[in-house]
């Protein structure tokens, strides 16, 4: 069958799985858009940003495990790329791109609307194409799918210049095994690596599971919860591991880190065995790296055996899948005891109640964000899909909502990019249309991509918004009110009427100012079916996250939440 | 403390794969001392020979990059196994009718070889580790070089050790090396 490169795309996509694209036309890809109502097997989702449709693309992706497509056209279109692919990488989501490039005989010439996007993404990608002949496009499609999703995920760019899409070859669609000479995604655990690990559990008293993403994307969230079990092992969790071990389970620490739970960093850091399985030491995860976890030896599992021994020296390191790992490894492993560790661990935790800040008679009348997510919790049954932008809210969501395996939460958390929330939730939604979709955004970050809610309205996407406004780049403000002497440079924020807002978009929204009215708010949401609906949140202008790790401190060194006005404190006054 | 660490890797002989490599260097800002790629006894894979000057860790942190790059097949880093390194220079000298035996005297000691002898000047090439050559350069500088170029340092493992190829060829990676070749 003679096809053009452009019909070529259409049809490599549809054998590999594919039926949502999100995408904006342009010069260099029309050939490719032309041939798209051939194919109504595709639906193409047009967003209002490039960026837009890599974060959909990466929610879809992180929302249903499956590889995210995006398209865009050459030079701006393509550079709109940018951010998105660099959160994908960093977070290890599996995503492809395909961008429109300038003909092969100019490239290089500076044409118009060229970029040297193989270039600019080379460090931001798993792995890049630029495809110089038709004959090879079926091909570099279908190795981009199978790199982008094998191993450890990662996003894949293809740049297909016009003239490869106009170009016509006899297709037919490549099926053997793919094998490259220097790519091998799953590393075989070596047996006596995990011998030694097995030892260094029997023998340890104070052990520590670090759960990360890599626990999900291996599909490991069964065994892990065997081996804490049987093992009586704690498990302290990463901002993108919230999910893999479920949170109301008692030997959940919850998250670790900067803005961990306290009994999550002290266990760490008294700990004589940390398990670290799908992790890789994030310095927001660990602190000072020179005062970590001092006592602890170190077993490390992870699928890229370049996270190895990259930021902490481990004892025992195992390239390999952590479900397969974790399962040979429980074989000839017996049931271990720990009460003593538990104990002392629920001092730790005890202290953390007693600061809490929701059991803490308050002074102030202000609604507070982690009220509105704590009611978010309870109102959902835990049983939506959170999905945050970057700030403040994002870890009042890390700390207030308990995510389960089914309902794990998404978030950029590597990149830390801004403006993912909106576009991420709207993926999210479309790849898993029959789950309840929170996103849950600051105001800053929303209005970095709010264009995106006319995607969500002509897409009659079912997405609720919870947007935490605080008048403030909250986070940065933190860091000015905490470590900069209160100099609140360039963080006060002036937003539109974000209800009359949302009503230009034709989409239903509610502002609420007192606990008492989410409930109402968040039912109206989840009534409202047909199409997005948003919730502003007017809280405290001046709230903290708590606790906080300041960056390069000491993991134990937190700054803690003043326990003054508990209640228990409260009862001893007279 | 920067050492000289000398590391050796198979790659894909294809577009791009270089600028891959050694965007790996250029990222943390590290110095590629030198650098050579070449093709081996099978046409879709060339050698690099690359010598970083460095820390131990950074040395450790190319090791990790490259692996994880597709096109690169197999790294190792020369230690622990005794190997051997050749660099090689061209170098031309000014010469004249006095001061010619002697250049030769000492082109003799280095086992290099004049591969051109013009009215004032020669052209020398010479072969062997990085010292030698160093060694040359420096009793051939009084002299006044006129210009000189060097190859760059290769390197291979003694005895049995060989940088393992992994590959055995599939047919995917023959077909994809046909149709490059096509285009
Ligand atoms: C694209 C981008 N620019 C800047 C930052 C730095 N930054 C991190 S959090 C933050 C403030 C976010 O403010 P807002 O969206 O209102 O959320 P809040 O912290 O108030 O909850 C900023 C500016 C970032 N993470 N991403
Ligand atoms: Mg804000």
């Amino acid at each position: 069958m003679q096809l053009t490169g452009a019909e070529i795309v259409w049809e490599c996509l549809i054998r590999e799985g594919v039926d949502l694209v999100f995408g904006y036309p342009g010069g260099a890809i029309l050939p490719t858009y032309d041939t798209l109502s051939s194919y109504p097997q595709i639906h193409h989702v047009l967003t209002r940003h490039e960026q837009g449709a890599t974060h959909m693309a990466d929610g879809y992706a992180r929302a249903t495990g499956k590889v995210g497509v995006a398209m865009a056209t050459s030079g701006p279109g393509a550079t709109n790329l940018v951010t998105g692919l660099a959160t994908a990488m960093l977070d290890s989501s599996p995503m492809v791109c395909i961008t429109g490039q300038v003909p092969t005989s100019v490239i290089g010439h500076n044409a118009f609307q060229e970029a040297d996007i193989t270039g600019v993404t080379l460090p931001i990608t798993k792995h890049n194409y630029l495809v110089t002949s038709v004959e090879e496009l079926a091909f570099c499609i279908r190795e981009a799918f199978y790199i982008a999703r094998s191993g450890r995920p990662g996003p894949v760019l293809i740049d297909l210049p016009k003239d490869v899409q106009i170009a016509t070859t006899e297709f037919h669609y490549p099926t053997d095994e793919i094998r490259l000479p220097g790519y091998r995604p799953v590393p075989e655990a070596p047996e006596d690596k995990i011998e030694r690990a097995r030892a260094l559990i029997r023998s340890a008293e104070r052990p520590v599971i670090l759960a990360g993403r890599g626990v999900l994307l291996s599909g490991a969230m069964d065994e892990l919860r065997t081996f804490a079990e049987s093992t009586e092992t704690p498990v302290g969790l990463t901002l993108l591991g919230k999910g893999c071990f479920p949170e109301d389970h008692p030997l959940c620490l919850g998250m670790m880190g900067m803005h961990g739970a306290g009994e999550a960093n002290h266990a760490v850091q008294e700990a004589d065995l940390l398990l670290a399985f799908g992790m890789r030491f994030d310095d927001r995860v660990t602190g000072n790296l020179a005062t970590y976890a001092p006592k602890a030896r170190k077993v490390h599992i992870d699928i890229d055996p370049s996270e190895i021994d990259k930021n902490v020296e481990v004892e025992v390191g195992i390239a390999g899948d952590l479900k397969a790992t974790l399962q040979e490894m429980m074989q000839g492993l017996e049931p271990i005891e720990h009460s003593d560790w538990i104990k002392r661990i629920a001092r730790w935790r005890d202290e953390s109640e007693d600061r809490e800040l929701l059991n803490q008679v308050l002074q102030s009348p202000e609604l507070k964000a982690a009220e509105v997510v704590h009611d978010l919790w309870t109102l959902t049954g835990g049983k939506a899909i959170t999905v945050t932008d970057v700030g403040q809210h994002q870890m009042w969501v890390a700390q207030y909502y308990a995510h389960s395996p089914e309902h794990a939460l998404i978030t950029s958390g590597g990149m830390g990019t801004m403006g993912f929330g909106l576009p991420g939730g709207i993926g999210a939604a479309m790849g898993r249309p029959d789950d309840e979709i929170w996103v849950v955004a600051g105001d800053g970050g929303f209005q970095m991509t709010l264009a995106e809610l006319a995607t969500a309205v002509q897409e009659k996407v079912k997405v609720n918004i919870a947007l935490v406004n605080n008048g403030y780049l909250g986070m940065v403000r933190q860091w000015q009110e905490l470590f900069y002497e209160k100099r609140y440079n360039a963080t006060p924020m002036v937003s539109p009427d974000f209800c009359a807002l949302a009503a230009a978009y034709g989409i239903p929204a509610v502002r609420v100012t007192e606990r008492d009215q989410i409930e109402d708010a968040v039912r109206q949401a989840q009534a409202h079916l047909d199409g997005p609906f948003l919730i502003e949140f007017v809280v405290e202008q001046h709230d903290v996250v708590f606790p906080m790790v300041p960056a390069g401190s000491d993991l134990h060194d937190m700054i803690r939440r003043p326990r003054e006005n508990s209640p228990s404190e409260k009862e001893i006054q007279p | 403390m920067t050492t000289r660490s000398t590391i050796t890797a198979l790659v894909e002989n294809r577009p791009g794969v270089l600028n891959r490599v050694v965007s790996i260097f250029r990222r943390p800002g590290l110095n590629l001392d030198s650098l050579t790629v070449g093709r081996t006894d099978r046409s879709e894979i060339s050698r690099m020979t690359m010598v970083l000057e460095g820390t131990k860790a950074d040395a450790q942190h190319v090791m990790r990059e490259l692996n994880r790059l597709i096109h690169v097949i197999t790294v190792e880093e020369m230690n622990g196994t005794p190997y051997v390194t050749r660099d090689l220079a061209l170098i031309k000298v000014g010469a004249t009718v006095e001061n010619k035996s002697e250049i030769l005297q000492m082109c003799g000691h280095y086992r290099a070889r004049i591969v051109d002898a013009a009215a004032a000047s020669i052209l020398i090439e010479v072969v062997g580790e990085e010292p030698e050559i160093e060694g040359l350069v420096g009793l051939l500088e009084p002299f006044g070089i006129i210009e000189m170029v060097r190859a760059g340092v290769v390197a291979m493992a003694r005895a049995e050790h060989v940088l393992d190829t992994h590959c055995e060829s599939s047919s995917w990676a023959e077909q994809r090396r046909s149709l490059s070749k096509a285009s």
